[in-house]
């Protein structure tokens, strides 16, 4: 069987974010593999390492700094991977763009399994493996944390709105990862110098047929003001009475 | 048309369903305000919602009983284009965040992902969300004849009811066969306040020391405010309280009038959580901690006496 992995590159949390013309420039911000997507990673080499026979693929979308990230998933373990060029712009693809490329690549490489992160840390959307999904005619489960393949059947556990939900279901499928599935490897030295001579295919966004719906007119960072006012705290008592009064008077949140 | 699909919880129209109609009729998008309620054994909601849109559409089948991402695709989508939908509008929670994408792939229409304003104007809808982790406000635009919008919980004030009842209709749907088959439900237990519908949410972090401290100062604390109880992942991590109550980008996104954050640093993925609280408290021993910097009142001191002092101070 065949495993795709999905691949997005993210400024690190706790990144200073700069925006330049009302877009966020990620020029001078340390890129790292999105925490998420790393879940999906790793999902797809402990099921490998569970017995399943599976040829591991990465896909990342975006222009030529994202090589280095899949280079990092090849150094932990994914066999080849494909790099879909879209130069800079691959903020300016949304989402259901981004999943036209993907489901594209899931059937060109006839793969079983899609896994990728349940949310990115970019562009904050919850819609790619449904997205996904939707596109090839599969079954979703998003919110994974904890997956098990015996032959075709997938089984785990995932997070839905009022609690978790153990499911069943077969292959092919898609599956959205999160914190909880597992913690993910560092790579070995060795297994980094393997990574080298594995295979990075390149293909063009052209060969897609994925154009955005969306446009985004611009981004701002969010200049919230808060009140910043500290209460000092030598009395506890004194504190919380004036807290209190606080949120009364002068926030009116309290009744 | 703008489609609104209801959501429900323990049988009652949830708040966010009237957030979403404060939404279709403030957008500006042409047409009546039509509800879906999707579900079996659904009079009571159809009747809820019926005081809130002009039209509620209803597919009350045993089919419907419980949730699944397939399913209500299907259905919202054949709704949409039976109806000729020029907006589809659905709550971001889990399950709306799950089953909008396909919708969207199936009509072939753009999607909006949390919302916190929607504007049409001269043939194009213009929407604010976040992103980059709540971090960055992103205005998007589309011109297309239908859109799907998840709205994020809390932009909207409920919208208030009607005073005339909207008409009810029965829907057929076509409605494929569930491929997730859910073996076990683990819900959260009864008598809890959703997160996401609070007013007020006291949150703890590890700085609260212990499982036990946790019980007696958030939790205690939460029940003489009527608040709901947020945690952050390192807790949830550790085991103290059930991943239900994790705020943040790995748990549940909220915006209530009041946070109060006890013993909690105010790592990124945290804040994006709950940055948009109307006012935020924050309680916690170290004053260089990150989360007093996006906190409007700020106690810096040993959070055991604090919050003692303000339990006893309400009563």
């Amino acid at each position: 069987m065949r495993i795709l992995a999905i691949v997005t590159q993210v400024p690190g949390a706790e990144e200073r974010l700069k925006v330049a013309e009302g877009r966020v420039d990620l020029g001078a911000s340390k890129l790292v593999i999105d925490t998420m997507d790393e879940y999906g990673v790793e999902a797809a080499l402990r099921l490998r390492e569970a017995g399943a026979e599976a040829e591991i693929i990465v896909l990342g979308i975006g222009p030529e700094r994202v090589e280095a990230t899949l280079r990092g998933a090849l150094a932990l373990g994914a066999d080849r991977a494909v790099l879909v060029e879209a130069g800079g712009t691959d903020t300016a693809l949304d989402v259901l763009a981004v999943s036209k490329v993907i489901a594209d690549v899931a059937k060109r490489e006839q793969v079983d399994l899609v896994l990728c992160g349940a949310q990115q840390a970019d562009t904050d959307s919850h819609a790619l493996g449904a997205a996904v999904a939707e596109r090839l005619g599969w079954a979703q489960a998003t919110w994974v944390t904890a997956l098990k393949l015996d032959g075709s059947t997938l089984t785990g556990r995932h997070d839905v709105d009022d609690g978790a939900e153990s499911f069943l279901l077969m292959l092919p499928a898609v599956v959205t990862a999160q914190q909880g599935l597992n913690e993910p490897r560092y790579p070995t030295l060795p297994n980094i110098m393997k990574s080298r001579k594995k295979e990075l295919r390149r293909e063009p966004l052209s060969s897609f047929n994925a154009a955005p719906k969306l446009r985004v007119v611009k981004q701002e960072m969010q200049a919230r003001e808060r009140l910043q006012r500290m209460i000092p705290s030598g009395d506890p008592q004194a504190a919380a009475v004036e807290l209190l009064r606080a949120l009364r008077e002068e926030a009116k949140v309290l009744a | 048309m703008i489609l609104v699909v209801a959501e429900y919880a323990n049988g009652r129209l949830s708040k966010s369903t009237r957030e979403l109609v404060s939404a279709a009729r403030a957008c500006g998008v042409e047409g009546q305000v039509a509800a879906l309620v999707l579900g079996s054994g659904v009079g009571t909601i159809a009747g809820e919602a019926a005081l809130l849109a002009e039209q509620v559409l209803v597919a009350d089948r045993v089919e419907l009983a419980t949730y699944d991402a397939e399913l209500w695709a299907a259905a919202v989508a054949q709704i949409a284009r039976e109806g000729e939908a020029a907006l589809v509008l659905i709550a971001a929670g889990r399950g709306g965040r799950e089953y909008s994408p396909r919708v969207a792939v199936k009509l072939e229409a753009p999607l909006i992902e949390d919302a916190v304003s929607l504007k049409h104007e001269a043939g194009t809808l213009r929407a604010e969300r976040y992103s980059f982790l709540s971090r960055v406000t992103e205005t998007l635009e589309t011109d297309a004849d239908v859109v799907i919008a998840t709205m994020k919980p809390g932009a909207y004030v409920p919208a208030e009811a009607l005073a005339e009842a909207g008409e009810q209709f029965d829907v057929e749907l076509e409605l494929p066969v569930r491929r997730l088959h859910v073996t076990e439900r683990q819900s959260a237990h009864s008598g809890w306040v959703p997160l996401t519908e609070a007013d007020i949410v006291v949150a703890g972090g590890r700085g609260v020391g212990s499982a036990e401290s946790f019980e007696q100062l958030v939790v205690g604390l939460a029940d003489k405010l009527h608040a709901a109880v947020g945690a952050t992942r390192a807790v949830v991590d550790a085991g103290w309280r059930p991943y239900a109550e994790q705020v943040g980008q790995t748990g549940v996104t909220v915006q209530p009038k009041l946070y109060i954050a006890v013993g909690i640093s105010g790592a990124v993925q945290h804040l994006s959580g709950m940055n948009k609280a109307r006012t935020i408290v924050a309680i916690n021993k170290d004053g260089d901690a990150p989360i007093f910097s996006v906190a409007d009142y700020g106690v810096a001191g040993d959070a055991d006496a604090i919050v003692e002092a303000l339990k006893s101070a309400l009563g």
